[in-house]
């Protein structure tokens, strides 16, 4: 690869150095992503918490089911707070009502964030996309009908909508498949395809008036190649942030509803996969405000990390997706 | 303008109308009637259920309950006519006896001033955060432009930023913690809320994200007017830096801030339900809260109503104030 060193003089520029071998799009920005430190460390704690909840059975320290009668609310070893309990140092953060050992229970709770956060942004993404391009791209009465029903949808006030259907639909079959995720799911991409929708269809409408598409449909290019190989790699990069600040806002949902406790209902079986959720902690920790804190501020502080993380990430995706857009948001 | 208005007034019927009839048909769809708690067991005997049912038009087929509940019917055993959601009328509680959903939400106790309501105090908390958020966060973005990339930039973007992310009721729960369990500055548990110094809490919690989207929005529109022309040359005509500050530029940059306080004051009066439950705040959210425990599903409903009503409401808002200060926008027929 080396190639000889100009003799004579140091002046003249290596070609190399001017003409540097290109980098496709994607390569471009990922290392400017990279630069970012900010989004560098929110990708470091998203890491963190998807291995948390991957390795939860592997990681937690104790069984997050197991009840200890005589253990019940002990204090962290590293605060012992205004209780006349001795901690124990095996409890790291100490334990719940039912002696159960907190730090376990939030490594569990990290499965249902981390799963309420990825997977229904998956079916946000597709329902969205879907939609937003068949509006884009037909038009018309389509567009009209499309729109108007996400104008719709845009008008009810989303959490309240959450509520409700996890209020009414909680006892029904599918309100206890899974102990209710499936149903959240379900509610959570009703109500978020939405916006997704409206960013595809404003890219679609946009992208559509471009010369490269008005070259492939000259040259007798369908519209379904149109769709999927020239305006959807185009809308990919508004497509990807959004959807680093969709994820966020779904696993603060989940903590609101389970903080209400109309979310995940918490499990006693050890066979299950999600045991409980970070909200649903929440709920248990607002009764012994004083006696063990943590059972309240360990999970506070897991969704306050993750949703910062997310939004490091997201700005720096934002500006490492489109420059043009930096710093003006 | 005037057709424009009246087109977006018409709007919003079919979309309160269908907001009615999605929380209408979910709530509808639950399993257990109303009067159980338990919707594994029957708390109310057959003979009572029935009578309740009757009373309370649940009896009649859905369509003609939900046209009940819109525009009004005859009620099948005192023979009056009571009209709907279009009087205003939002039904009889399911579990508050004797009280309607609009007297709970909206009446004051005996003596008191409407403002005394839990509408009343949920919206004196939403314009208290919202005031706290735009007197505390357009003064933040306009220095952390006026001082872009500086120290005083990154903190307060640092601020920002984390304002917007997390979440108020995560932000709640560390106050509560730090000021209340441990440190013992303020009460955890209020029970007389007419004295002021009791809403700080609430309103710091509830308004902390707004402030922060103002600081950062404000920054960046300042940020935008900052290398326009005409600031340029109102500097070389020799303005005071104040002037060229406050009436060439902030004038400028206001424009989207002002138009996201409608949304944001929505925003505020809406999304309180989880801080007025946590501080036990007598609002309107908490009543929501509490309604939802004891599944009185006339409350839910009217609450939700109420709540899409403020939405669209501050939705429209926003295009017509638009109109108003920035003279750049027409309105397209």
């Amino acid at each position: 690869m080396t190639t000889s060193q100009p003799v004579a003089t140091n002046k003249i520029v290596d070609l190399k150095d001017v003409f540097r071998p290109s980098k496709s799009l994607g390569q471009e920005a990922w290392s400017r992503l990279i630069r970012n430190k900010a989004s560098v460390a929110g990708m470091f704690i998203v890491g963190f918490f998807i291995f948390l909840a991957i390795f939860a059975s592997v990681i937690s320290p104790k069984d997050p089911l197991a009840l200890n009668a005589g253990k019940r609310f002990l204090p962290p070893p590293f605060d012992q707070g205004i209780t006349n309990i001795k901690s124990e140092p095996d409890h790291l953060l100490g334990t719940d009502s039912l002696g159960r050992d907190v730090l376990s229970r939030v490594i569990y709770g990290a499965r249902v964030s981390m799963v309420v956060g990825f997977l229904p942004t998956a079916i946000i993404l597709l329902v969205g996309t879907t939609i937003g391009m068949i509006s884009g791209y037909i038009g018309g009465r389509v567009d009209n009908v499309l729109m108007r029903i996400t104008d719709v949808i845009y008008a009810f006030p989303d959490l309240l909508f959450f509520i409700i259907v996890m209020v009414a639909l909680r006892d029904t079959f599918i309100g206890q498949f899974m102990n209710g995720l499936v149903l959240l799911f379900a509610a959570l991409a009703i109500v978020n395809w939405v916006g997704v929708a409206r960013l595809i269809r404003g890219q679609v409408l946009s992208l559509k008036q471009k010369e490269f598409v008005e070259a492939a449909r000259c040259i007798g290019v369908k519209d379904t190649r149109i769709m999927f190989r020239h305006i959807l790699p185009n809308s990919l990069g508004p497509l990807i942030v959004s959807a680093a600040f969709q994820i966020p806002g779904l696993i603060i949902t989940e903590a609101i509803l389970g903080y209400l406790g109309v979310g995940l209902r918490p499990s006693t079986d050890s066979t299950d996969f999600f045991i409980t959720s970070w909200g649903a902690l929440m709920l248990d920790g607002q009764t012994a405000i004083n006696a063990q804190p943590y059972l309240l501020l360990a999970p506070a502080i897991c969704v306050a990390l993750i949703v910062l993380a997310f939004t490091f990430l997201g700005d720096g995706l934002r500006d490492a997706l489109d420059p043009r857009m930096r710093g003006t948001q | 303008m005037t057709t424009y208005l009246i087109r977006r007034l018409f709007w919003l019927i079919p979309v309160l109308i269908t907001v009615s009839a999605v929380t209408f048909i979910i709530m509808r769809s639950a399993p257990g009637g109303p009067w159980d708690t338990d919707p594994e067991r029957r708390q109310v005997d057959a003979a009572t259920a029935k009578s309740l049912a009757a009373f309370y038009g649940l009896d009649k087929p859905m369509w003609r309950q939900f046209y009940a509940y819109v525009i009004g019917d005859t009620n099948s055993q005192t023979h009056k006519y009571v009209c709907g959601l279009l009087c205003g009328n939002l039904g009889p509680s399911y579990r508050q006896r004797g009280r309607t959903v609009q007297d709970i939400l909206f009446a004051a106790p005996e003596g008191k001033t409407r403002w005394q309501s839990r509408f009343g105090y949920s919206v004196r908390l939403g314009v208290m955060a919202l005031l706290m958020a735009v007197f505390i966060g357009i003064p933040i973005g306009i220095i952390a432009a006026l001082k872009q990339n500086t120290f005083v930039d990154y903190i307060a973007l640092f601020l920002a930023t984390s304002g917007i992310s997390v979440p108020s009721f995560v932000l709640a729960i560390f106050l509560i913690i730090i000021f209340g369990a441990k440190l013992h500055w303020i009460d955890i548990i209020v029970d007389d809320w007419s004295e002021i110094r009791y809403w700080f809490m609430p309103m710091i919690v509830l308004g902390f994200g707004t402030m922060a989207f103002t600081a950062r929005l404000t920054r960046s529109a300042m940020l935008e007017v900052l290398r326009q022309d005409y600031v340029r040359t109102a500097r070389a005509k020799g303005l005071a830096e104040r002037v060229v500050v406050l009436r060439h530029m902030l004038k400028n940059a206001l424009i989207p801030v002002i138009t996201i306080l409608g949304p944001a004051l929505a925003g505020l009066v809406t999304g309180s339900f989880i801080i007025e439950t946590m501080f036990s705040f007598p609002g309107m959210g908490r009543a929501y809260v509490q309604a939802i425990g004891q599944r009185d599903y006339s409350l839910i409903m009217g609450t939700t109503v109420v709540y899409a009503l403020l939405v669209a409401v501050a939705n429209l808002s926003v295009d017509i104030v638009y109109v108003f200060i920035d003279p750049r926008i027409r309105l397209e027929e």
